[in-house]
C-alpha cells in the first residue's frame, strides 16, 4: 500500500529539484530577454498544459525507447533502458510539469522588476550576487508556488506515467497507477484510500498556493 | 576638481539623447530641464544602465565607456553611487541590511557607523523600508550609495516624491555628502528651487541636447533659456544686501531700492540670493496706493514675450538686475506695456536661498 505513495513522493521530489535547476535559468531568461525567440520558447514551455498526456507520453515513449535517439544513447551508455524505469519517469515528469515551475518563477522575476537589480548593480553587486541576494529573496513567493505546484502536479500525473513507465512495483508504480489497478481489480476500498489521500493533499496544496498569492497582493 | 567627459548618443522609440560636453565637476552640479529632456537617461548612461548608449564617458583618467576601443565597464565596477527617484531600497532587508549591502570595500576608510551618524540613521537601523517615511527612505538610499565609497554620486530627483517640508530636511544631508565627504554630485531635478538652493553650476538639457552650461546665477538670469512650457516655474535670481532690521522685518538693499521681508537671520552687509517667481510679480503703471503688497520696485521694461496661450512674460530691469513678471497678455495690452516703459513691479513673495547665508 505504501510502496506507490513513497515512490510518488520520491518521483515528485526528484522532479522538482531537477525542474528548479533547469527552470530557474530559463525563467530568468524569459523574464528579461528581448529576443524574438521568447514567444517560441514560452509556447513550447506551455505545451504540456494543453496536450493530452497520451500525446506527450507517446512521443516520450518513442524518444526514450531503446530505438529512440535519447533512449538508444542511454542504452549504449548504461546498458539499461530508460522506458519503464524510474529515471525515464523523472525525465517524463520534468517535461510534463515544466510549465508549473517555469511560469510562477517567470512571473515572480518579472514582478521583482529591473529596479532592484539596477540598484544592486550601482551598489557594486555583480549579476550572480544580484540574483542570489536581491532577486531570489524578493521572488521567494514564486519559488514556493513553483515548488508546491511542481510537486503536486507530478504527484497527480497518470497518462504520461502509464505510457512511459508502465506499472512495475517499486519502479514505476506510482499512486495514480496503483489507483487505476485497484479499480481494475475491483479493490475499491484500497482505491478509495489512495484517492482520498491524493484529493486531500491536492486541496491543501492549492489552498497554500492561493493563500501565498493573496498575501502577495496585499503586501 | 575632476573633469567629466560626456559624449553620449542614445535613441529610444520616441526620444533621442545627443550630448557632447565636458566640464569640471562642482561639488554639486545640477542637471536641469523639463520632463522628457533626457536627464534621467543621461544619468543612467553614466551609470552604465543604458546598454544602448554609444559614445565615451570618462571621469578624469577613469574611462567608463569608450566605443573607440570597445571599453564598457559594467555598472557594478564603476564606483558610481546612484540614488533613484523612488529610493529603491531592498524591501526584504532592514535598514542595516540595506546599508551593509552598499558596504563592500573592507579597506575603505568609510565605515557604516560614519554614514549612520552623518545621515542620522541610528534610530532606523532595524526598520524595514516599508515602515519608513519617504524622507527616511531617501536618507537611507543616500547613505547606502555613499557607503560604496563612490567617486561620483548621481541623484535622480531624490526629493520629487517628498512634500515641501520634508524636502528641506533632506537637503542638508545631500550637501554633507558633497562638502564633508567630498563626493561630487550630479543632481537631476526639474525644480529651480532645488537648483538654486543646492547647486553652484548647472547643465541645462532640452530635447536631449545640452542647451547651456554655467554658473547657476548666470543661467537663471538668462531669459532666453527658459520657456514657460519647460515644466519649471520660471523665476529670476537677484542679489541683494541686508541693510538692517526692525520690528521683525529685515531690510534688503537692492541697488538703490529697498525690500522689506520677515526677519532674515543674517547680519548686516551679508549678500543674499533672492528668488522671485515670475507669477509672484505684478506690474503697475503708477505707484499703487491702498495695497497690501509692501514691496514695490521701480523698474523699466526690457522686453515682452508671448507665453501662449494667454500669458506674457515681461523682463524688467531693476538698476541693472533682471526680474521677470508673468501677466496675462490682455493686461499687457490694456496697460500699453512696451519695451522701455517705466513701471512698478509689485512683489508678492520672495524666497531667500539659505545656502548663501552660511
Amino acid at each position: 500500500m505504501l510502496g506507490p505513495v513513497w515512490l510518488s513522493v520520491k518521483l515528485a521530489a526528484v522532479t522538482v529539484v531537477v525542474l528548479l535547476a533547469i527552470g530557474t535559468p530559463l525563467a530568468w531568461w524569459l523574464a528579461w530577454t528581448q529576443s524574438r525567440t521568447r514567444a517560441f520558447v514560452e509556447a513550447l514551455v506551455a505545451l504540456p498544459l494543453v496536450l493530452p498526456p497520451t500525446v506527450l507520453g507517446f512521443y516520450l515513449l518513442v524518444l526514450l525507447g531503446p530505438a529512440g535517439a535519447i533512449g538508444g544513447f542511454w542504452v549504449a551508455m548504461t546498458g539499461s533502458t530508460l522506458t519503464f524505469s524510474f529515471t525515464g519517469l523523472v525525465i517524463a515528469s520534468v517535461i510534463y510539469s515544466f510549465p508549473f515551475v517555469v511560469q510562477p518563477l517567470q512571473t515572480a522575476f518579472e514582478g521583482v522588476g529591473r529596479g532592484p537589480l539596477e540598484a544592486a548593480a550601482t551598489l557594486g553587486a555583480g549579476r550572480l550576487e544580484s540574483f542570489l541576494r536581491v532577486a531570489s529573496p524578493l521572488a521567494v513567493r514564486g519559488y514556493i508556488t513553483a515548488i508546491v505546484l511542481g510537486f503536486a502536479h507530478t504527484l497527480g500525473e497518470f497518462g504520461v506515467v502509464l505510457m512511459v513507465g508502465g506499472n512495475i512495483p517499486g519502479q514505476t508504480r506510482v499512486i495514480s497507477i496503483a489507483i487505476y489497478e485497484h479499480v481494475e481489480t475491483l479493490a475499491y476500498d484500497r482505491a478509495n484510500i489512495l484517492s482520498a489521500g491524493l484529493l486531500a493533499f491536492s486541496f491543501v496544496v492549492l489552498l497554500v498556493v492561493y493563500t501565498i498569492n493573496r498575501g502577495a497582493r496585499f503586501r | 576638481m575632476t573633469r567629466l567627459e560626456l559624449k553620449i548618443a542614445l535613441s529610444h522609440a520616441s526620444f533621442m539623447l545627443d550630448i557632447d560636453t565636458a566640464f569640471e565637476l562642482a561639488p554639486i552640479t545640477a542637471v536641469f530641464g523639463p520632463s522628457g529632456a533626457g536627464k534621467t537617461s543621461l544619468l543612467r548612461a553614466i551609470a552604465g544602465l543604458e546598454r544602448g548608449a554609444n559614445g565615451r564617458i570618462a571621469l578624469g583618467t577613469t574611462v567608463w565607456q569608450d566605443d573607440a576601443d570597445a571599453t564598457f565597464v559594467p555598472p557594478h565596477r564603476r564606483r558610481i553611487g546612484y540614488v533613484f527617484q523612488d529610493g529603491r531600497l531592498f524591501s526584504h532587508l532592514d535598514v542595516a541590511g540595506n546599508l551593509s549591502f552598499g558596504k563592500r570595500r573592507p579597506d575603505s576608510a568609510l565605515t557604516v557607523d560614519d554614514v549612520v551618524s552623518a545621515m542620522d540613521l541610528g534610530e532606523l537601523l532595524s526598520r524595514r523600508p516599508a515602515a519608513l517615511s519617504g524622507g527616511e527612505q531617501q536618507r537611507v538610499a543616500l547613505g547606502r550609495a555613499l557607503l560604496t565609497d563612490p567617486v561620483l554620486m548621481l541623484l535622480d530627483e531624490p526629493l520629487s516624491a517628498l512634500d515641501v517640508g520634508r524636502k528641506s530636511h533632506i537637503i542638508p544631508y545631500i550637501e554633507r555628502i558633497a562638502l564633508e565627504f567630498g563626493v561630487p554630485i550630479l543632481y537631476v531635478t526639474h525644480s529651480i528651487e532645488e537648483v538654486s538652493r543646492l547647486a553652484t553650476r548647472m547643465l541645462l538639457l532640452a530635447d536631449g541636447h545640452v542647451s547651456a552650461f554655467g554658473g547657476v546665477g548666470e543661467l537663471l538670469d538668462r531669459l532666453d533659456l527658459w520657456s514657460s512650457d519647460d515644466g519649471a516655474t520660471p523665476g529670476t535670481v537677484l542679489t541683494a544686501e541686508i541693510s538692517g532690521s526692525e520690528a521683525g522685518m529685515t531690510r534688503l538693499r537692492l541697488n538703490d531700492q529697498t525690500l522689506r521681508l520677515p526677519a532674515v537671520d543674517a547680519s548686516e552687509g551679508t549678500a543674499v540670493r533672492l528668488r522671485i517667481e515670475a507669477k509672484d510679480v505684478a506690474i503697475a503703471t503708477r505707484r499703487p496706493e491702498g495695497l497690501s503688497i509692501r514691496n514695490v520696485l521701480e523698474a523699466t521694461i526690457v522686453r515682452i514675450e508671448d507665453a501662449p496661450p494667454v500669458l506674457a512674460e515681461v523682463l524688467l530691469d531693476i538698476g541693472g538686475q533682471h526680474l521677470r513678471a508673468e501677466i496675462t497678455r490682455e493686461a499687457a495690452t490694456e496697460l500699453e506695456l512696451v519695451a522701455g516703459k517705466p513701471v512698478f513691479a509689485l512683489i508678492k513673495s520672495v524666497a531667500i536661498d539659505r545656502s548663501l547665508l552660511g
